[in-house]
């Protein structure tokens, strides 16, 4: 059994025969610090497939396009689980290991970093030569400049302060090297550097728990309101429902949400410069309050947030069926398709009182410019609002139980209408007006333009641990990489023992090569040993 | 003049200073080579005629000699010219990239121009910090260079016409969020300047033949002062790219209502951090230290680089700000 040194950081026993052995071994190397850095490599490596092919969470459609376009390698690609990286096994299998290396590694170094606090600094070495000791006179007495001393590196100030920016100091009498007596002085600090450099691991360890615990308890949903509509907080209200798996339906709260106006701002170029959903909210048991959602400011309500997400146009319509009746009242979504809100939308009239089943979709300009299907849209604001109609008639396939896309029409038992000339019969309408359908199926009027707002609405109560997991690791972060690392030795032999009258002080200082402060460290507690004012600049530093 | 042309006429400006100080700067390195390769060999002279010293003593574990020997400066014609064309350019990008927030009407970061001639801005006075403190010519070229190229490329390819600010940019966060990146972005250069001479410098050290021909690369530090150096700069580069990826969340989360959603924006930053961790558990390994975690220090400067202009020209996302 020979000790074998994989780093720094890390023994490992050369393995014996039989698993327990074996997993002895690997636990060693997975606690390594060589495996976690390959293993952090490897998590950008992996993550940078991510970003290049399209990703089933991220945009479904793009990469249903992909998967049509690449019949050979799109299936194996999404087989390998690269369409979707962050879900994949082999993404998570690198994460897991790396935090199980993590926790490995940071359990072992919080009972070595406690034992160390509690014992006392290690001894200054019998001899300094090999840290370039830098030896003056004091007029001190020898137990003076060792007061002295340990008053300028224990440092000052209330205790977590003195903690913060103080050596942990030893003082021994002991005989030295050449036989002389001295007092040897072993200042060390580095504990707030271990200390914040475990905090900011073990932080990270929380952001992942707080991020695991978020998509269990998470609820988020997606609903589109037209001006004076209400929307109640309840899974069947909204247009699409996820939760994570330890959130019940039960826990929404069934508050109601009214649009009263989406306030739409656009600059002369036609560019948005704002937007603003005006709302009521009613909460249960509370008085209705006025709210306001703007993109990056969300409306709170119970623990969840609602964001403006979009918006668009809902033009009202009035249908009359081929007996005169009112088969179909009220607005309809258009969703937008450009910058200048050319947008579309479907009408579906299941209602008739005769007859077959009426369908309509249709393309809204806000600002047309020109006639008949040339015309485009050239402004988002409704300057000249027109919208061009397409009629269908046959069954629109609500019966038959299957939810359909209440944005688009199922085509396939439907006909279109067609004008004397035989082409699709195209009806144009601007509001207020009122058009007579072909055949005698009955009128179409557009009774006003609404606009609406896309909500999405988001809880997640493992964000606050989140921020105090992020606050805390970057606090951790800081003291990991700026607290200095330092050993400062000083040795004084006492006045008997040199036979003279002066004290002679040797000092000696010891740290990583990119401190530039340490210089520093030396001459305070020169200067503090021989009676001098405490120096406060660096010393310049040598070019090579 | 309105804002506009004189933001313009001001960032010209900057870019012919940054040229000259740049050739500059590499004068007066060629310089400072010649004036270290002679005092070597005087050294080795009198050292060959002078008793040998104990070679243990006066040599501290962080590799400088205690013997306080007088820093070598170096004064040329070069090096005057580089520094107050160096300050004059910074000046003058100054007066440019203000005057450009002024002429948008907001902070001048929400455009792939605006976050170029800020961010090469930042490299430079980072640079003219840190050569306050100490004697960094050798940085100089570099970073200077960087910024010429860098400032030409904005000027005459990236140029956009300032506009208002979509909805989804106008916030708090973009202050915050854009100006920390930026930042770090301008240390990381920097960083990344100091890792490539310690490279080159290291490798010419131990002989590797093409590297002999660049006898400036005498004037620069040891490898290991490089790599300290380096590392401060990473240090500080990495503190504040975590906080941008942070902030980064926190405004995710206010405009979008998630805070990560692995758009390619998101997933480069991710990329990034984890490069550059890598590199700073590297530097504590054995067998990685040195060589092999300054070439992870400069793949993550790839990356940074890769996400400012592959990821906003190619990739589609949500960080549309690239105005193109
Ligand atoms: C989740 C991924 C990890 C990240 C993002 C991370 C990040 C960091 C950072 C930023 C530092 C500061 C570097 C410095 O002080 O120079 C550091 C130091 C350190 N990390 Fe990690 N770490 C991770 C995982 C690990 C693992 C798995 C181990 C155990 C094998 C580990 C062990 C250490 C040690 C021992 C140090 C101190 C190095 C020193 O300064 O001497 N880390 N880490």
């Amino acid at each position: 059994m020979a000790r074998v040194k994989l780093d720094n950081y890390a023994y490992a026993d050369v393995p014996r025969l039989g698993p327990r052995g074996w997993l002895r071994w690997m636990w060693r190397q997975v606690t390594s610090m060589r495996v976690a850095l390959i293993l952090l490599i490897l998590l950008a490596l992996a993550a940078i497939p991510g970003s290049v092919l399209p990703q089933w969470p991220q945009d479904a459609s793009d990469t249903a396009a992909f998967l049509a376009e690449n019949p050979t390698w799109g299936p194996i690609l999404d087989r390998l689980g690269f369409l979707d990286v962050f879900g994949s096994a082999w993404f998570t299998a690198i994460y897991l290991l790396l935090f199980a290396s993590l926790i490995g590694c940071i359990i072992p170094r919080i009972g070595v970093y406690w034992r160390e606090l509690r014992a006392e600094v290690p001894a200054a070495p019998s001899r300094l030569d090999r840290y370039a000791p830098v030896t003056e006179d004091s007029p001190l007495s020898p137990a003076d400049a060792v007061a002295a001393i340990r008053t300028e590196l224990a440092g000052r100030g209330p205790a977590p302060w003195q903690w913060l920016t103080g050596f942990r100091v030893r003082v021994d009498e002991r005989t030295g090297r050449d036989g002389v007596a001295e007092i040897a002085v072993s200042a060390h600090r580095g504990h707030v550097r271990e200390a914040g450099n475990l905090v900011f691991h073990v932080s990270l360890v929380g952001i992942l728990l707080a991020v695991a615990a978020g998509s269990l308890l998470t609820y988020r949903g997606q609903a589109l309101i037209v001006e004076g509509d209400s929307f109640t907080n309840a899974v069947v209200a909204y247009d699409t429902y996820e939760a994570g798996s330890l959130f019940s339906e039960d826990d929404l709260e069934p508050w109601i949400l009214t649009l009263e106006e989406l306030d739409a701002q656009f600059d002369d170029t036609g560019r948005p410069t704002m937007f603003t959903a005006h709302a009521t909210l009613t909460e249960p048991g509370q008085e209705p309050r006025a709210v306001d959602a703007q993109v990056n400011r969300p409306i709170q309500v119970e623990g969840a947030k609602i964001y403006l997400q979009g918006n668009g146009y809902a033009p009202s319509f009035t249908v009359t069926d081929s007996a005169g009746n009112v088969a179909f009242q009220g607005a309809v979504p258009f969703i937008p398709q450009d910058d200048v809100y050319t947008s579309t939308g479907v009408i579906k009239v299941p209602d008739v009182t005769e007859g077959e089943q009426l369908g309509f979709s249709g393309t809204l300009l806000p600002s047309a410019l020109g006639e008949g299907p040339d015309a485009i849209s050239v402004f988002p604001s409704p300057e000249n609002p027109v919208i061009y109609l397409q009629m269908y008639t046959g069954d629109l396939g609500l019966d038959d139980g299957i939810p359909q896309n209440v944005y688009t029409l199922d085509e396939s038992q439907l006909s279109p209408v067609r004008d004397d000339a035989g082409d699709v019969a195209v009806i144009e309408l601007v509001p207020g007006q009122t058009v007579e359908l072909p055949e005698g199926l009955g009128s179409i009027t557009w009774d006003s333009l609404d606009r609406f707002a896309g909500f999405d609405l988001r809880r997640d109560p493992s964000l606050p641990w989140l921020l105090a997991f992020a606050i805390t690791s970057l606090l951790g972060l800081g003291m990991s990489l700026f607290a200095p690392r330092r050993r400062v030795w000083v040795t004084v032999p006492t006045a008997d023992a040199a036979g003279g009258e002066v004290t002679v002080v040797t000092a000696a200082v010891w740290s990583p090569p990119h401190d530039a402060g340490a210089a520093l460290t030396r001459e305070r507690a020169l200067a503090a040993a021989t009676g001098r004012p405490r120096p406060s600049s660096t010393s310049p530093e040598d070019d090579e | 003049m309105n804002a506009q042309e004189l933001s313009w006429l001001a960032l010209w400006g900057a870019t012919a200073l940054y040229a000259i100080a740049m050739v500059a700067s590499s004068m007066h390195l060629a310089r400072v080579a010649d004036a270290k390769v002679a005092r070597k060999r005087e050294r080795e002279l009198v050292a060959a005629g002078a008793m040998p010293a104990d070679p243990a003593a006066g040599v501290s574990m962080n590799g400088a000699p205690a013997a306080a020997s007088a820093p070598l400066k170096v004064t040329s014609k070069a090096r005057g010219i580089a520094q107050a064309t160096t300050l004059m350019g910074a000046v003058l990008q100054g007066i440019g990239v203000i005057s450009r927030g002024i002429e948008a009407g907001h902070v001048p970061w929400s455009t792939m121009y605006e976050y170029t001639i800020t961010g090469t801005w930042v490299a430079v006075v980072v640079l003219l910090i840190v050569q306050r403190r100490r004697d960094v010519a050798y940085l100089a070229p570099g970073v200077t260079g960087f910024a010429t190229i860098g400032l030409g490329l904005a000027m005459t390819v990236l140029y956009a016409q300032s506009t208002g600010l979509q909805p989804a940019l106008q916030s708090f966060w973009l202050v915050i969020h854009v100006s920390i990146a930026i930042i770090s972005t301008g240390i990381f250069t920097v960083g990344a300047t100091a890792t490539v001479l310690q490279l080159m410098r290291d490798y010419r050290d131990a002989g590797t033949g093409w590297l002999q021909r660049f006898h400036w690369l005498e004037a620069t530090p040891s490898p290991a002062r490089l790599e300290a150096l380096a590392f401060r700069l990473h240090a500080v580069g990495f503190v504040l790219w975590t906080f941008t990826v942070m902030a980064g969340a926190v405004w995710a989360e206010h405009a979008w209502g998630r805070y990560w959603g692995w758009d390619p924006k998101e997933v480069w930053s991710f990329v990034i951090w984890v490069i550059y961790a890598a590199y700073l558990h590297a530097r504590t390994t054995q067998g990685w230290a040195g060589r092999r975690s300054a070439v992870i220090a400069l793949i993550g400067f790839v990356a940074l680089i890769m996400n400012f202009t592959v990821v906003n020209l190619v990739f589609q996302g949500l960080h549309t700000y690239s105005g193109t």
